[in-house]
Formats: structure tokens, C-alpha cells, sequence
């Protein structure tokens, strides 16, 4: 089985316990959702910074599979597969 | 030792658009400031709740990028917790989600742990926990009203909660919606905004609708409220079911604070802005106006105010505190915070330059719980 990565931007990482990648073992295609339901599981407090409690991404939170954002994809539905790396970034926002 | 457990001092509360700061003084005139706490997320609502023998902070705290959630300190701001679930969250079935907290309201003394929030979307939680977990106020949720309330330019949300001392009746204020009242601690509500005009709708005088900006429950007379409405000051003796103008003798009937005094009757401070089309200080000379008759009469209160000042005072960027006399507080959407330990006869600039205030909360607290404040008292020990 190989590992699907999902890399945290710094600001997230006291969250995860410091990590700044946190990792799931896949052995087929995992879809978004499942992805960070697994990586987040034991951590609430960062699953809440991605996603609020009807479990949608929030707005300015991007989300990045094989280089491209999901909301251009299959949104929370796009598949990974083993091996690859999974981005997290705020999109620029705020002033 | 007896003079440490005595020694208080007050610790005021700032929050702003980018984080929080906190201000504490020995004597309500000289101010230290320390902060920002929560760098980049604003803080729309404090609580602070001094029951049970503790210094409880609780902020609501919202960041653009990663949602809001509520935080509580019990060291005055040196460490921070929140509950890893999130102390509200709309339950499974609602298909909300909470956007952001706009009131944390603690709960009389004989009730210590029942904690109220205030939030967008328009909605109404009670924690007995002391804040950690809320649960949702189902009968107001549930209101057959709910889908006809609406959304003020800052967003659709519950921001009074006035619970009276035997905790069945409870008023609370939204934008827009007006005042609902419940008369069995919260189980069901009905609209009670007689009186209160609505003129932005096609009916002025709606069942309910309004925009009401901020109540405030008289400390002394059972079934006072004053309500600070968008255009129109109000007052009701009777749980709402009349209200009638106290205008009369303001700059301006626009605004968006509503304070009461902590003990004493008919006293009252609002902060006037010129109009809905000009949210300015009247002629850009802010002032607040206190009345100490229930609002037949306002005395314009200046002292220590800058000559000029365009910006405005939003509905929880202004508190009183406990104390004798009644200290009063307020901030602008400029980044100044001001600070009376009069009842407004006489202002201090707390803090300038800072993002928007949107919230400030102050009380007394032990002054063994400052951060590196040296009293008298440490010093005596």
C-alpha cells in the first residue's frame, strides 16, 4: 500500500501536532472527503479549519490534487490515488 | 496576604477585525496594553465571566480563512483553549453552519456555568458549562418566522440576549427580525416590536422585521428595556409589549449602541450616528449622550474625546462595567478605544491605532491574575 500525503500549511500545523504532513495509507483511490476524514480523525480542531460542520470546504480554504484546485475537479468526490500529494493552502483573501 | 486576595483591578477587552487586546488598570485611568491575540482573525464578541471563582475570557473568534470557533482563557489571556469539537456547532439535520459569534452573554450570578450565545446564522445556544459546549435554542431555530428574517449589511444574526433574574423570561434582539421574547426560559417565542418602525419595509409598523441594533434591560425595573433601533431610540415598561420613542433630546436617532447601568435605574448611554445614509458621528464630533430619567432627557457627554471623529461605534464595541461608579467603554471603527470611570463624565484614550473594534468588554478582576502588573498589595505580600 502506498501513502497519500496531504501537506498542511504552517499556520495549520500546532493542529496537527506539529506535523506538517500527515499521511493515509491507500491502497486504491481514496476520494478527497475520505482523505481528510481519515487524516483529521484525530485531530477535530484542524478538521474544523478545513471544513465546517455540514462538511463543505470552506470558502477561502483551496485544496489542491495533482496541481489543481478541487472546486475545478470533481470538488470533495476527486479521487486521489496512492502516492500522490495532496496541497492545502489559503487562497488569498482579507485585507 | 489578605490584601492580595482584595487588590482588584480591571481588565478591559478589545476585540477587533485583526485579533485581540487586553488592557488592564489599577484605576480605570491608566491603561497597559497587551496583544494582539489571535493575529489576522477577528473577534466579534467577548464574555467575561467572573462567577464560580473564576476569570473566564470567552471570544468568539473568526478567521476568513479557517471559520470561526470560540476560545476561553481562565489566566487572562496568557494561554488560550477551545473544545477540540468546537463549542458550537449546528447539529447534523439543521444543514447550517455556524458563520460567526456575535454575543457571549454569562448568565446571572445564581445561574454560574449557563453561558448564552448570540449567532450568525440568526440562532440562539445556552451552555451550562461555562462556555464550552452550547447547545442550540431549538424553539427560536425552529421559529415559523426564521425563513422571513433577514440580513443587516453586517450579516443576519441574534446579538441581545436578556435573560431576567428568574431565567423564564428571555429577550433577544436580531438584525433583522426585531424582538422575540419567550416567557418559559427560551422554549417558545413570539415577535413583541410594537411600537418600533420598520421604515425600510413596505409596511413601517410590521408584527416583526425590524432592524432592531442593540437592547439593554434597566438594571432596576422589572420589565424596562431600552432598545437602540436602525433610526428610532426605544423604551418599553412592559416586557416589550409597547415600546415608545425616547428620541427626543439625541443628535441623531441612528445608531447602534444600547448600555444600561449595572445597578441604578433609568440610566442609560447611547453613542448617536447621523443617519442609515451617513453612519458618522453627528457633524464628525463623536459624543456619548447619557440619560439618568428612563430617556425623557440626554446629556451630551464629550470629555475627553477628540475634536474630530468620522468613525463609527458598532453595537458591541461599547460595555459598562460593575464597579462604582460605572465605568464606560467604547471603541471606534478607527482603532480608538476610550475608557470613562465616571459614567461617561470624563474619558481616556485606552489604545489608538488599531484595526476596527468591533467588540470590548470590561470588569473587575483580581490583580493577582495581571500579567506582570506590580500593586501595592504583590509588593506587600
Amino acid at each position: 500500500m502506498a501513502d497519500v500525503s496531504v501537506v498542511l500549511p504552517s499556520v495549520l500545523q500546532p493542529l496537527a501536532g506539529g506535523q506538517s504532513v500527515l499521511t493515509a495509507s491507500a491502497d486504491g483511490a481514496l476520494t478527497v472527503a475520505g482523505l481528510l476524514d481519515t487524516v483529521t480523525g484525530d485531530y477535530p480542531a484542524l478538521s474544523r479549519r478545513l471544513r465546517d460542520e455540514t462538511g463543505a470546504v470552506r470558502r477561502f480554504v483551496n485544496i489542491y490534487v495533482n496541481g489543481n484546485e478541487i472546486r475545478r475537479l470533481q470538488g470533495l468526490s476527486t479521487e486521489v490515488l496512492p502516492g500522490q500529494e495532496v496541497l492545502i493552502i489559503q487562497s488569498v483573501a482579507g485585507g | 496576604m489578605g490584601g492580595m486576595s482584595t487588590a482588584e483591578s480591571f481588565v478591559l477587552a478589545i476585540g477587533t477585525k485583526k485579533g485581540l487586546w487586553l488592557a488592564t488598570s489599577p484605576d480605570r485611568k491608566e491603561w497597559s496594553l497587551s496583544g494582539p491575540h489571535f493575529l489576522m482573525s477577528e473577534v466579534p464578541s467577548i464574555g467575561i465571566d467572573t462567577r464560580d471563582g473564576r476569570t473566564r475570557i470567552l471570544v468568539g473568534v473568526r478567521s476568513e480563512h479557517w471559520g470561526p470557533t470560540v476560545f476561553h482563557s481562565d489566566d487572562l489571556g496568557v494561554t488560550w483553549s477551545e473544545p477540540e469539537e468546537g463549542a458550537i456547532r449546528f447539529p447534523e439535520g439543521t444543514g447550517a453552519a455556524l458563520e460567526r459569534v456575535w454575543q457571549i452573554h454569562p448568565d446571572a450570578d445564581s445561574r454560574p456555568g449557563v453561558v448564552w450565545a448570540g449567532c450568525e446564522p440568526i440562532s440562539v445556544w445556552k451552555s451550562t458549562d461555562g462556555g464550552e459546549h452550547f447547545e442550540l435554542n431549538r424553539g427560536l431555530w425552529d421559529h415559523p418566522h426564521r425563513t422571513e428574517w433577514g440580513a443587516g449589511y453586517g450579516g443576519a444574526a441574534a446579538h441581545s440576549i436578556i435573560v431576567d433574574p428568574s431565567g423564564e423570561k428571555v429577550h433577544v434582539a436580531m438584525s433583522t427580525g426585531g424582538v422575540y421574547r419567550s416567557l418559559d426560559g427560551g422554549t417558545s417565542w413570539e415577535p413583541r416590536n410594537k411600537g418600533i418602525s420598520a421604515y425600510f419595509m413596505p409596511d413601517p409598523n410590521p408584527e416583526f422585521g425590524q432592524c432592531v441594533h442593540k437592547i439593554a434591560a434597566d438594571a432596576a425595573v422589572d420589565g424596562r428595556l431600552y432598545a437602540q433601533n436602525h433610526h428610532g431610540v426605544y423604551r418599553t415598561d412592559d416586557d416589550a409589549e409597547n415600546w415608545e420613542s425616547i428620541a427626543e433630546g439625541l443628535p441623531a436617532d441612528f445608531g447602534f449602541v444600547m448600555l444600561t447601568h449595572p445597578r441604578r435605574a433609568g440610566t442609560a448611554w447611547v453613542i448617536p450616528l447621523k443617519a442609515d445614509g451617513e453612519r458618522i458621528p453627528p457633524e464628525g464630533k463623536l459624543a456619548v449622550h447619557r440619560t439618568d430619567d428612563a430617556g425623557r432627557t440626554w446629556k451630551r457627554l464629550d470629555n475627553g474625546l477628540p475634536a474630530v471623529e468620522f468613525n463609527a461605534v458598532l453595537r458591541d464595541a461599547a460595555c459598562v462595567d460593575a464597579a462604582e461608579p460605572a465605568g464606560v467603554y467604547f471603541g471606534t471603527r478607527g482603532g480608538s478605544v476610550y475608557a470613562s470611570a465616571d459614567e461617561g463624565e470624563h474619558f481616556t484614550e485606552v489604545a489608538s491605532h488599531l484595526p476596527d473594534v468591533l467588540c470590548v468588554r470590561a470588569s473587575t478582576v483580581s490583580a493577582a491574575l495581571v500579567p506582570g502588573a506590580v500593586t501595592s498589595a504583590a509588593l506587600n505580600a
